[in-house]
């Protein structure tokens, strides 16, 4: 089997964590290595908390997957969240010199790696905090195996700019923590086979830009908006080198006319946003349908509704983007699965925006756009096929003697070839109002119901064209299974690994992706599902979104819907795990898990106890008279350990029962169950007993 | 086909006649800008009007020119996209007042930042006409509409003060009373580098009996007949965009000549962006690459 390692970087913002974290995958890369990198974050500049996952891997990887091997804290808290996480066989890296790792935090068989980094680097001059992290770096080449060199090249190259001094000392760190951690602790016993092949380290979001460049647009519109906003600033940078027009604009209503405007005139056009600005947009891409002015529309989609989960991830837009404008009018929906897929797709919807004069829309998700993974370089070629569509320069014979130039000609396909303003001899009005032939209006007095009618079709036969032109969804694994697990977007890496485990573990387990979500391939749908013993729907929104299109398009019902909708993406145990129980007939259920409620304490000490105090032991307690079942959680002084109460969480519900402060007579494992009952059955008023078993069985924490 | 040479107004109608109200401000707009087209002997295909929804928004129907007929509100984003793709073309965007004071005001402030290339005619009859007769942004104070049955409490926008303090290069105030200035006006702003305003009084004689041609005449007198008015005077300028009463200024209140977006944009330097090539060359892209590894 293929090495892989995950390794977990953990600190506040500010604490250099994403240019650490950087340059351990920009290692890996140039060593030959995949790569691919999960950071859960906040929306937030410094401070709080952040956890970025990195996966390195020897063979194609594109999710963050379900271990642990090295921690590498950057701060105390950091520590004391993930400790527990590592998995045997694995180690800890941190400043010994600043920070402390409680004993009782660290799994058997991990190996704790305190580095004294005043002592490793004192001649090294004075160093700026955040080179702890460079000693610690150093130290994790060791123990997963890489050599220092690939590394200390890509310091040289980052440093280069500030002089050879500053170089020296950041490869003296670096050479420090290596060696401390040679001398005192034994590599973790992975065997790697370096390819040494280069690959770009990018996220969706980057490769939508490259592939617009690629596949011709010449304009670019975006209001800034999280998680679309790196597209807006690669263009930005990038835009006199790859001759494109980017506009700014003062809102999303903006920036999607402008794109439309620029498509309109004979550009490739393209603008992104989030759901938010989406919303916004919506209007006008009815009118792009309407006037068949060809746009691409990106939504990077975040944790909705409303301003939502701006930094976590979702894939909740589905029902906005399908409901998109009033009236039906012909569009393309297109769900890329990985940063590879997004180039393609952001040529493939430049392609049809243009051949069919349509709005094509992306649907990304903040995963897909901003986690970085390694891709190919030969996957992403720079030539690529371009269709501008059909277009003329002049008004045919039939045409020059019947009126003129017909904008909107009703022919066959529905694409009437176009003419850009500035051509001699083509000029018409395209109004959003229905119109006829020549773009003159039929609304108001002069509405005329055959004109319409004939109009209309033509415009919804493109999608004949269309869907004629899209590759429908295929079955991958093994062609007979148990189960087949159908998925969309950015979840096709992980669904296909949960469903290897699945089928590892004895529960043959097959696949159905989709990535074009309009139109929609249905009888292919229907033929590969009628054939399937179990259907699940793997996605990450709360309604199951997905499983709602496929029934409605398509007729086929879902045995179930597993969804996730806390903002996290999955993992393939975490579905694998889940899926094996909705076959056993097991139910899933919503009561807090001990690692949520541990994330709640972290809520209540952030904004009642001001980061003094962290959770130490959780008790479960199953009856109280408070109606639910609670969790009981044991807060202690962050720096001396001493009890400072208790928190209880209802495990049903997830409320905060309230903050009790410690009676150290009532500490203990035996005492904090009798604590919490004593709490229970002391007659708090108001909640009936959880006798509600059957809501929502198939979503899950 | 016409030339340049041989056009004539007749041949700048569109395919369809006017379906305005017998008497509307907006036909005396339509022909200043065919007008101000032949003036300036622009080829009909170089001009690119674009309006968004309301009565006036139906003009681009009526002249032989390329336009779009966007959504309320939208037209200036819509002209914004068309003009950057393509610097060649003469871009128009026309509209009422609710379409460009109202449901699209952002767009009128952010566009005049820009000076951008772009000419915008409002066509200003102080009420919503097409959905027949509510109080619109530029309704004066005490008029009793449809939706101000007690009279509106609501103070006017001030369009070209707004356009002097947001940056526009070209603002002036037309009536459709008076064809030959309004053609005149046209003619400067098209013919102007950079972003021009020409709110004209338009009345709507059908839903609007407070602000009519009469009211109008009783009131407007021309810029250009005030000895010493300076059109380079911003402050000046501001006092005149400002006066409503009694009398009310029309004719250009101010023009500058500073550098338009498109100027400024490294990228359109190189020529109309319509015409440049498409895609990326190998070593351009190799280095980007090479960004990320």
């Amino acid at each position: 089997m293929a090495t892989e390692i995950t390794v977990g970087i953990a600190g506040a913002a500010g604490d250099g964590l994403d240019r650490t974290g950087d340059t351990l995958a920009r290692t890996a890369a140039r060593l030959g290595l995949h790569v691919y990198t999960y950071n859960s974050y906040q929306s937030l500049i410094r401070g709080g908390h952040t956890w970025l996952r990195l996966r390195l891997a020897e063979d194609k990887i594109d999710n963050h997957g379900d271990h642990l091997a090295v921690l590498m804290a950057l701060n105390q808290d950091g520590i004391e969240r993930h400790a527990r996480e590592v998995e045997p066989g694995g180690a800890i890296v941190f400043n010994g010199a600043r920070f402390h790792c409680d004993s009782a935090l660290v799994p058997k068989d991990v190996t704790l790696v305190p580095l004294p980094v005043p002592e490793l680097t004192a001649k090294l001059g004075k160093l700026l905090p955040v080179m702890q992290n460079t000693a610690a770096l150093g130290a994790l080449l060791h123990l997963i195996g890489f050599d220092l060199e690939a590394t200390a090249e890509i310091l040289l190259e980052t440093f280069k700019k500030k002089g050879q001094e500053i170089i020296d000392q950041n490869v003296g760190v670096l050479r420090a923590g290596y060696e401390h951690a040679a001398r005192t602790a034994p590599t973790l016993g992975y065997r790697w086979s370096f390819s040494r092949k280069r690959r770009p380290v990018v996220t969706g979001n980057h490769m939508m830009a490259l592939g617009a460049v690629a596949g011709g647009c010449k304009f670019y519109s975006a209001y800034p908006m999280s998680p679309a906003s790196f597209i807006l600033h690669w263009l930005a940078s990038h835009s006199e080198k790859v001759g494109v027009v980017v506009k700014q604009c003062e809102d999303e209503l903006a920036v999607v006319n402008v794109a439309i405007g620029a498509g309109h005139a004979g550009v490739r056009s393209m603008c992104a946003t989030s759901g938010g600005g989406f919303a916004l947009m919506s209007e006008a891409i009815g009118m792009a349908g309407m006037i068949e002015t060809p746009v691409v529309v990106v939504n990077v989609q975040r944790g909705g509704p409303s301003t939502g989960l701006p930094t976590k991830t979702e894939q909740g837009d589905l029902n906005q983007v399908f409901g998109a404008s009033q009236g039906d009018y012909p569009r393309v929906i297109i769900a890329p699965r990985d940063a590879t897929d997004c180039f393609h797709s952001t040529v493939e919807a430049l392609n049809l925006a243009e051949a069919f004069q349509l709005p094509v829309t992306l649907i990304s998700d903040l995963l897909l756009g901003e986690h970085r993974s390694t891709v190919d370089p030969e996957a992403i070629p720079c030539e690529v096929a371009i269709d501008r569509g059909e277009w003329v320069t002049a008004p045919s014979p039939e045409e020059a003697g019947n009126g003129g130039y017909k904008r909107y000609a009703l022919t066959p396909s529905g694409v009437s070839p176009r003419a850009r303003p500035g051509r001699a001899g083509c000029l018409h009005v395209s109004g959003t109002d229905d119109h006829d032939e020549y773009g003159v209006l039929i609304s108001d007095e002069h509405t005329n119901p055959a004109i319409r009618r004939k109009m209309h079709e033509k415009r919804m036969r493109k999608m004949e064209g269309v869907r004629a032109r899209l590759q429908p969804p295929v079955l991958e694994g093994p062609a007979k299974a148990d189960v087949t697990l159908i998925g969309w977007g950015s979840t096709w890496s992980v669904i296909r690994e949960a469903a290897g485990q699945l089928t590892r573990a004895g529960l043959t387990t097959n696949q159905l992706h989709f990535k074009y979500l309009h139109p929609f391939h249905a009888e292919e749908a229907r033929a590969v599902l009628r054939e399937s013993r179990h259907t699940i729907v793997v996605e990450n929104n709360f309604s199951g979104q997905f499983a709602r299109h496929l029934r409605a398009e398509s007729g086929v019902t879902v045995d179930h819907v597993l969804v996730r909708y806390d903002g996290e993406p999955f993992e393939p145990a975490w579905i694998a795990e889940r899926v094996q129980a909705l076959l056993e007939g097991r139910k899933v259920d919503l009561l807090v898990a001990e690692h949520e409620a541990r994330e709640m304490a972290y809520h209540h000490i952030r904004i009642h106890m001001h980061d003094k105090t962290r959770p130490r032991r959780l008790q479960a307690v199953a009856e109280s008279g408070f109606g639910e079942p609670l969790w009981v959680v044991e807060l202690v002084n962050r720096d001396d350990g001493k009890p400072e109460g208790m928190l209880v969480i209802g495990r049903d519900t997830g409320a905060n029962h309230g903050w009790h402060p410690a009676d150290p007579s009532l500490l203990g494992e035996t005492a904090t169950a009798a604590f919490a009952t004593s709490l229970g059955n002391g007659g708090r008023p108001g909640h009936a007993p959880a006798d509600a078993p059957g809501r929502a069985q198939d979503r899950a924490h | 086909m016409a030339t340049t040479t041989d056009l004539t107004l007749k041949s700048l109608d569109g395919r369809v006649d006017p379906d305005w109200c017998p008497g509307c401000g907006d036909f005396g707009v339509l022909k200043s800008i065919k007008e101000a087209v032949l003036e300036l002997k622009i080829p009909p295909h170089e001009v690119l009007i674009v309006s968004g929804i309301g009565c006036s928004s139906n003009l681009p129907g009526f002249i032989h020119a390329y336009g779009v007929h966007s959504l309320h509100g939208r037209a200036l984003p819509v002209a914004t996209g068309a003009a950057l793709a393509n610097h060649a073309l003469h871009v128009i965007a026309v509209g009422g007042d609710g379409d460009g004071y109202g449901i699209g005001i952002a767009h009128f402030i952010h566009a005049m930042r820009r000076n951008l290339n772009l000419t915008y005619i409002v066509m200003d009859n102080e009420i919503y006409g097409l959905t027949t007769g509510q109080a619109s942004p530029t309704t004066t104070e005490g008029h009793k509409t449809k939706s101000t049955p007690r009279g509106n409490v609501e103070k006017p926008v001030q369009p070209l003060a707004l356009a002097l303090a947001s940056g526009a290069t070209y603002v002036a105030r037309g009536f459709s009373g008076d064809q030959k200035q309004l053609t005149r006006l046209v003619a400067g702003a098209i013919a102007h580098k950079g972003f021009s305003l020409i709110d004209v009084f338009s009345p709507c004689v059908t839903f609007n009996k407070v602000n009519t041609y009469q009211f109008f005449k009783e009131r407007v007198y021309k810029l250009e007949d005030e000895k010493g008015y300076s059109t380079s005077d911003l402050m000046g300028a501001m006092g005149k965009a400002l006066e409503f009463g009694a009398r009310i200024p029309v004719g250009l209140l101010y023009s500058a000549d500073k550098p338009t977006y498109e100027d400024t944009e490294p990228v359109l330097l190189r020529g109309p962006l319509v015409d440049q090539p498409v895609g990326i060359d190998r070593r351009t892209y190799d280095e980007i690459l090479a960004e990320t590894m």
